[in-house]
């Protein structure tokens, strides 16, 4: 009766190669790597343009995994970009205002202290969102939408809509250094991304977040208290938006209230495209990961080939729902 | 007869639309009393004329959410619309009619796009219209590099200025193009939703789609409608945001979405589908437009304004969701 663990794990994975998401991305991507190493050739894969795929990724990807931990759950969050620049002044108003002048040990502190100043900010905002949410049982639209406006409302405020800018050598290498070749920020968004995954796939809280996906009232009632966890869920994608004001300021060496608003419904578009379902229970940060990469090589050769960014736009859209449609086109020839 | 109207009047007392009532009558006293500006005709008039683009969107965006679905990509589809439509006035002249028609029919065709993407493929209409917002958007800027149209022909840019009556001294009022257009639209509306058969079948396809299809509705048709009447709305509040704006910007109406989004769940329309009406749509842009020309007209800094708009939102949000609450638990335990 019991077959040998080995054959069920390499049979499981066949099948989940073979069939849905990454059954879907990964020839896509196979597809259009070769499409474009045609038609652009050599320069496609020379380092600079690895290398300026790698810094342009990181932003919007911490952004997506932020946007996909609301997703999962049935929700949305469509204040991480408010937040973030929220996030983002509050880090560059302290270190422009206490850096100058500083030295040695105090230097440190400083910035030490400015990041975790802007973690508090984000961790504030997700608190918010999760009460509304959780507790007033608000829909997730609606209550961040409402955080959005506001944290969005304080940041042109408090700013008057300026830019803050300059900013010391440490918090521009997150933006712009690279580690043997390799971006750092690549790596801070592996450093989100990995533990995010294991906290999906192998730990409690995790599988309760795709259960309150599935059907939160169900979950309710076989004694999770779904409202903790959503809680919690909603400061975590605020802190992921903090990850990405941090990355988005060092790399502009500036921060400001309206930056990367158009980063929203790409946020989305990015999940689905990843084989998160829109109303939550499924996906992975696997396929979320390669949808970006997809999204990313598009736009890296359409910049090589001198195509406007806004045919960019429109591919994308053209993709999603190209890949939206796959599975049920196969569920009917299937049938 | 009072019988009735009494039931309707405690039925109307417990809706979320009475308490949104009360919320903007509170806000208007105040403001009147605060500011001799508010309460003239010029100012609500000015507010009917600069609300007017994001009114109508709402009213098409209340027809999609009632039956079950979201459409993001209006905005995308307006400005195709608009840039259409006045490049080719612009081009071969025209009139009003022509200019009408064809940026009701661009936006007719694009929902009807959606429409097909949405049945035919069986993606969920937010996927869709995600997707859609960026083709139409950036098919709509890689074609016309993005560039302004300035010169509008000369009957456009002039308007339509009817029923004028002197105000004082020097001051006249009329019902312009913006105000007509959306007078128009929340009739058409209104009636479409609660005097047609079409409108009780848009109810309860969102309420329960499986139920529906059972009683022998014709889903796609009505879908097809749904998304086409988004699509018209889009079409004419583009025309109207045109006049307003005395030029065509290919890129500045994308990024509003969420403006209308938030009017018409202030509402009271639910994302899931089944509920909102005309009334409430009404009520969540009053609120918004209230909010902000007060905020103007008591001096505060316009940087400020988003921050009042968000404090509204989310309270307002809050305490329906709570008074429900409380209501079912009452209801639970008596």
């Amino acid at each position: 009766m019991k077959k040998s663990p080995v054959v069920s794990v390499v049979r499981r994975m066949s099948r989940q190669v073979g069939s849905g998401t990454i059954g879907t991305l990964a020839p896509l991507l196979l597809a259009l790597w070769v499409g474009f190493a045609v038609t652009i050739g050599d320069r496609f894969f020379s380092v600079n343009t690895l290398q300026s795929m790698a810094f342009q990724m990181p932003e919007l990807g911490i952004l997506s995994l932020a946007m996909m931990l609301a997703l999962l759950s049935g929700g949305l969050n469509l204040s991480i970009i408010a937040t973030a620049n929220l996030t983002g002044l509050t880090i560059a108003f302290l270190l422009t205002r206490y850096i100058p002048g500083t030295e040695g040990i105090a230097w440190v502190g400083v910035q030490m202290a400015a990041l975790a100043a802007g973690f508090v900010v984000a961790a504030l905002v997700g608190l918010i969102n999760g009460f509304v949410i959780a507790y007033l049982g608000v829909s997730p639209i609606l209550a961040t939408l409402g955080t959005m406006t506001l944290c969005k409302g304080l940041a042109i405020g408090l700013t008057r809509g300026n830019v803050i800018s300059g900013f010391p050598d440490p918090i521009v290498f997150i933006g712009n250094g690279t580690v043997f070749g390799v971006p750092f920020a690549l790596i801070v968004l592996a450093l989100c991304a990995l533990p995010v995954a294991i906290m999906l796939n192998a730990t409690p809280f995790g599988a309760k977040v795709y259960m309150i996906g599935s059907n939160e009232k169900a979950t309710r009632y076989s004694g999770v208290d779904t409202r903790a966890i959503l809680l919690k869920l909603y400061v975590l994608s605020s802190l992921l938006a903090g990850v990405a004001a941090v990355v988005m300021l060092a790399r502009f060496n500036s921060a400001n209230a309206a930056y990367g608003e158009s980063y929203l419904l790409i946020t989305i578009l990015a999940a689905v495209l990843g084989g998160v379902d829109p109303f939550g229970g499924f996906g992975k940060v696997g396929g979320l990961m390669l949808a970006l990469v997809i999204l990313q090589v598009i736009s890296s050769a359409f910049n090589l080939l001198n195509l406007s960014q806004f045919l960019t736009l429109a591919i994308w859209g053209g993709i999603l729902i190209a890949v939206a449609a796959v599975p049920n086109l196969r569920g009917r020839s299937a049938r | 007869m009072p019988e009735s109207l009494i039931a309707s009047l405690r039925r109307f007392r417990r809706s979320h639309e009475f308490w949104l009532l009360i919320v903007i009558l509170v806000l208007c006293a105040g403001l009147s009393l605060a500011s001799t500006q508010f309460l003239t005709m010029q100012n609500l008039f000015d507010l009917l004329t600069s609300y007017a683009f994001v009114g109508i969107l709402a009213l098409g965006l209340l027809v999609v959410l009632i039956a079950g679905g979201i459409d993001i990509s209006f905005t995308a589809i307006a400005s195709v619309a608009q840039y259409v439509a006045l490049a080719v006035a612009n081009a071969y002249g025209g009139n009003w009619i022509g200019v009408c028609a064809l940026a009701i029919g661009i936006g007719g065709a694009l929902g009807a796009i959606n429409a097909i993407l949405i049945q035919k493929l069986r993606i969920p209409s937010i996927i869709v219209s995600i997707a859609t917002l960026n083709v139409f958007y950036g098919l709509l800027i890689f074609f016309t590099g993005g560039k302004y149209i300035y010169s509008l022909p000369d009957w456009f840019a002039t308007g339509i200025f009817w029923f004028e009556f002197a105000w004082g001294k020097d001051t006249s009022y009329g019902v312009n193009l913006q105000v007509f257009a959306l007078t128009v639209c929340f009739l058409v509306t209104w009636l479409l939703l609660n005097r047609t058969n079409i409108g009780r079948q848009i109810y309860a396809m969102g309420g329960n789609a499986d139920a529906a299809r059972r009683l022998g509705f014709h889903i796609f048709g009505l879908n097809m409608l749904v998304y086409c009447y988004m699509g018209v709305m889009a079409g004419v509040a583009s025309l109207v945001q045109a006049q307003l704006a005395q030029s065509v910007a290919p890129t500045v109406l994308v990024g509003k979405e969420l403006d209308v989004v938030a009017a018409v769940v202030l509402g009271g329309a639910s994302l899931m589908g089944g509920v909102g009406t005309v009334l409430g749509t009404f009520l969540g842009l009053a609120l918004l437009a209230v909010l902000q020309n007060g905020l103007i007209l008591l001096g505060v800094s316009s940087y400020w304004s988003p921050l009042f708009v968000g404090f509204v939102i989310l309270i307002s949000v809050s305490v329906t969701a709570w008074s429900q609450r409380e209501r079912h638990t009452k209801r639970v335990t008596p």
